[in-house]
């Protein structure tokens, strides 16, 4: 009973992606029909300059949303987990919250309108595009990486960095020589997390982007609005083979690292 | 000269204070033990030394030094960690050289005194393993190596034996001694565990509610205990109430008797502590009966429970007065008392002990 | 130096996370306006600081129907599919910490793999899914059991399928947690005193997982309140949920006051769950 509860749920999880990958490899020109085995939808996709461009640019916006939010919510994470009390800590930690349980619509607006009363008071940010995305963005994915990170800290044994200092380190070698190694997978989880986060936005996105930065997943939207086509399912194909190379890298790495 | 001395130190959480107007003085090459419950102040002096809290009144020196402005690394002394804080990502090797690195000591020299020190342990050849594949006992010693290793003068030991079995902790504790004895070091040891305070230590600082109640080698805090609280601590004394008799007596209506010590009881003295071991039990005469006035140090009672504790017996009996008295029974004498049985109880002056508190 | 680990994200969060919501906060009382950027701020300097709310924007959230009707069918919407993600999960998650303990790892990553496809994929799979010509109704008219394609996709139907598909592995996470930390020794003392299995299920199991129960559906309540593309992408086009009125008036309207009274409003209104979350997730 309780095994027939999990298969009918993994099957429920599983079927859209296994019939998105199938009909990937269809010759037909309607998508999920099958039309004899085929890579042309492939060869399309990577001959659409706009939907390259948009990649291209979504995987610099991600990298560096993903590298910004690990800096700042591996400090954000450290100031929760081990930096003791101080005036405004309840402020700090609800405000680093609230990335996390704010409806992705409010985030974007809130943002946008942030930047636009920005650029009227200081001309900055003059245009809207990567940059603002960006900065949306690693705010997203700071709050989660601070989550990670502090979850880490929190696990692990309070006198680390108290006998690293007993034995003669400054608190900044302690820092370096203790707690950064250790928080270190948590850091690159969350670059992980924070990464595919920006991949996957478009809320966010739209709100926060001008016409200079339109982001694989705005081209993704507006192609799925007019309607399917084939050329999402080899896309779909695309990131799902670079997440199971990225999974099944990391969990090689940590498994070498275990023996 | 002391190797260590502390001078009026208090140190407040908040409105509490965890310790209060201590003064405690270390000799070189002493063991000393501070014993206490939670709560009692211990782990914060502990803490205190080695320079992870600041102190809110007083002093610490350390060969004369004053060590109390100084953060924990700058202090020439040592601490073992009651969790051992084992670094998870170095290997033991690297762990107990982690403390030679930040000093300076060039490679060669280091690779040497860790080598040493891991001998001295009896852990050679584990140098490769990571923390999480020793067990309790080995962690234990890498932590003890990595804290001894740096030669301190002074070595902190947070409940060294508190984490292991305890069959390990015997054995544990004479190798610590062993170790102390060789390196020549002074090791301050915080215990909640009498026996371990009193098989290990030269001295046995008592620590009541931030306070220094009592300071004495083992024999002397266990057998004269100074307050109430130190005599129930330490070898769970029986703790007679009553009131002065007025010639240096004390009238114990609960035992209907009177308690009196070699000397004269210290005026206002209330109430006397007696080990269960220091009273003879036996039969009662031909004409006495329950009730029957005896002596002073005598009292009958008759036998409630019978606890078997290995090498000897414990007898709870009670007194017509209505005192339940902790009655210590050896095995030589026989087998103990069935309950029910009526017992007369005498012991020695000397074993009556005044406390103060 | 030593404070700079503070400073720093400190800053940040003032700068990218407060502001940008008292800025909110601001524009749901600012005027419309006809030049760049469309409004006129609430507040001002003219020889004194100026503070002219307007508080229309409101006053028409509540007058008028539209929105009221917005905020019931969001409301309706993300408390069916939160509902719907706990029945499917909670059997899955106890499926999980039932396994034998090599095989949970695995099984957890076939939960949140799917996820890796993108989001906008999985819903693109749906419409190919749903759609007329699609593959469910080519499946049925290939087994001859319909003639004309069943009107799937722009639906209720494909609306919940959608979002219990998207939010079902953020349901299965916290009760998982709950139920792996479970200690099964209560079920086999309340075994041992006379449960049937059915009565050990309903008096130890469920209240114990109840918390983790009330984290999951919180957990996928709150986003989903606010979830745009899903009903724009499979729902009917009169599912108006408040992530898409709000984005309408953005976008399509252009009145910025409006779309901020929205968001100040939606905030209000989650406000009660949300703390009811935080405070169950600082509870572990």
């Amino acid at each position: 009973m309780r095994r027939l509860g999990l298969w009918l749920g993994l099957g429920f999880l599983w079927l859209p992606v296994l019939l998105l990958a199938g009909y990937a490899f269809s010759d037909s020109r309607l998508p999920f029909q099958w039309g004899g085995f085929s890579f042309r939808w492939f060869i399309t996709l990577a001959r659409n300059e706009r939907l390259l461009e948009a990649a291209w640019l979504s995987l610099r916006v991600a990298a560096g949303a993903a590298t910004l939010g690990m800096l700042l919510g591996g400090a954000t994470g450290w100031v929760l987990a081990r930096r003791g009390p101080f005036a405004g800590r309840a402020l700090f930690g609800a405000l680093a919250g609230v990335p996390l349980v704010l409806p992705e619509v409010v985030t974007g607006l809130s943002l946008l309108l942030f930047f636009v009363l920005l650029e009227g008071w200081t001309g900055w940010p003059a245009e809207r595009g990567a940059t603002t995305i960006v900065l949306a963005h690693a705010t997203m994915g700071a709050a989660y990486v601070a989550v990670v990170v502090q979850a880490r800290l929190a696990g692990m044994e309070p006198d680390l960095e108290d006998a690293a200092r007993d034995l003669g380190a400054t608190p900044a070698v302690a820092f370096r020589t203790i707690t950064l190694p250790l928080m270190a997978p948590s850091l690159l989880a969350g670059w992980l997390l924070a990464f595919t986060l920006s991949l996957d936005d478009v809320v966010v996105a739209s709100f926060v982007s001008g016409p200079a930065g339109t982001t694989l997943p705005m081209v993704v939207f507006s192609m799925l609005r007019l309607g399917l086509t084939p050329e999402v399912n080899a896309l779909a194909v695309v990131i799902l083979a670079v997440a199971f190379l990225c999974v099944g890298g990391a969990l090689l790495v940590l498994r070498r690292r275990l023996a | 000269m002391a190797l260590l001395a502390i001078a009026g130190l208090t140190k407040r959480f908040g409105a509490v204070p965890a310790v209060l107007d201590l003064d405690l003085d270390v000799a070189p090459g002493e063991f000393l033990a501070l014993l206490g419950g939670s709560g009692s102040g211990k782990s914060t002096l502990l803490r205190l030394i080695a320079g992870f809290e600041t102190p809110d009144e007083g002093r610490i020196l350390l060969e004369g030094g004053d060590l109390t402005a100084l953060p924990p690394h700058r202090r020439p002394l040592n601490m073992m960690f009651q969790s051992y804080a084992l670094f998870p990502h170095l290997s033991v090797w690297d762990n107990i050289a982690y403390g030679l690195k930040r000093d300076g000591v060039p490679r060669t020299k280091r690779d040497a005194r860790v080598a040493e020190i891991l001998a001295m342990v009896g852990l050679d050849g584990f140098g490769t393993r990571m923390p999480d594949r020793l067990s309790g006992g080995q962690r234990q010693r890498v932590a003890l190596a990595r804290a001894l290793v740096k030669r301190p003068r002074l070595l902190l030991l947070d409940e060294p034996l508190g984490a292991l079995d305890a069959n390990l902790r015997e054995r544990t504790g004479f190798e610590l001694r062993a170790l102390q004895r060789c390196t020549g070091a002074s090791f301050i040891m915080v215990t909640h565990d009498q026996q371990e305070a009193l098989a290990l230590a030269d001295r046995v600082a008592v620590l009541e509610q931030g306070r220094l109640v009592q300071l004495g080698s083992p024999r002397a805090v266990y057998e004269r205990p100074a307050t109430r609280f130190v005599a129930g601590f330490l070898g769970a004394a029986n703790v007679l109430d009553g009131v002065p008799d007025g010639t240096g007596g004390l009238d114990c209506p609960g035992l209907a008797t009177t308690l009196r010590a070699a000397s004269p009881l210290p005026p206002g003295t209330t109430a006397c502590a007696l080990r269960p071991e220091r009273i003879a039990a036996r039969a009662p005469g031909p004409n006495s009966g329950p009730g029957t006035a005896l002596g002073p140090n005598t009292a009958s009672g008759v036998v409630e429970d019978v606890a078997f504790r290995g090498g000897n017996s414990l007898l709870l009996v009670r007194a017509p007065g209505g005192t339940l008295l902790r009655v210590g029974h050896a095995e030589e004498d026989g087998p103990p008392p069935p309950p029910g049985t009526l017992l007369q109880l005498a012991w020695e002056d000397a074993a009556i002990v005044p406390l103060s508190g | 130096m030593r404070r700079l680990p503070l400073l720093l994200p400190a800053l940040w969060l003032a700068v990218f996370v407060a502001a940008p919501l008292l800025v909110v906060l601001a524009l749901s009382v600012a005027r419309p306006d006809a030049g760049v950027p469309p409004f006129a701020l609430p507040f001002g300097w003219n020889g004194g600081p100026v503070w002219r709310p307007n508080w229309e924007p409101f006053s028409l959230l509540v007058a008028d129907g539209y929105y009221l009707s917005a905020f019931l069918q969001s409301a309706w919407v993300a408390g069916a599919t939160a509902g719907l993600c706990l029945l499917l999960g909670f059997p899955m998650a106890l499926g999980i910490s039932r396994a034998a303990p090599r095989w949970r790892g695995p099984l957890l990553m076939a939960v949140l793999l799917p996820f890796w496809t993108g989001f906008l994929p999985r819903i693109g799979a749906w419409t190919g899914i749903l759609r007329d010509e699609g593959w469910v109704n080519g499946l049925l008219r290939g087994l001859g059991w319909a003639d004309a394609p069943l009107p799937l996709l722009y639906s209720n139907t494909a609306l919940f399928l959608g979002m219990v598909h998207a939010y079902l592995p953020f349901a299965v996470l916290p009760l998982y947690a709950s139920l792996s930390r479970l200690d099964l020794t209560l079920e086999d003392a309340a075994a041992d005193l006379g449960a049937t299995p059915a009565v050990v299920f309903r008096t130890v199991t469920l209240p114990l997982a109840a918390p983790g129960a009330l984290a999951a559906f919180l957990l996928v309540f709150i986003p989903a309140a606010g979830e745009y593309v899903i009903p724009e992408l499979l729902g009917p086009p009169e599912a108006l949920l408040v992530g898409r009125v709000l984005w309408q008036e953005f976008f399509q309207n252009r009145d910025w006051p409006v779309a901020a009274a929205l968001a100040v409003a939606l905030l209000a209104l989650l406000i009660l769950p949300i703390r009811l979350f935080q405070r169950l997730e600082s509870r572990r």
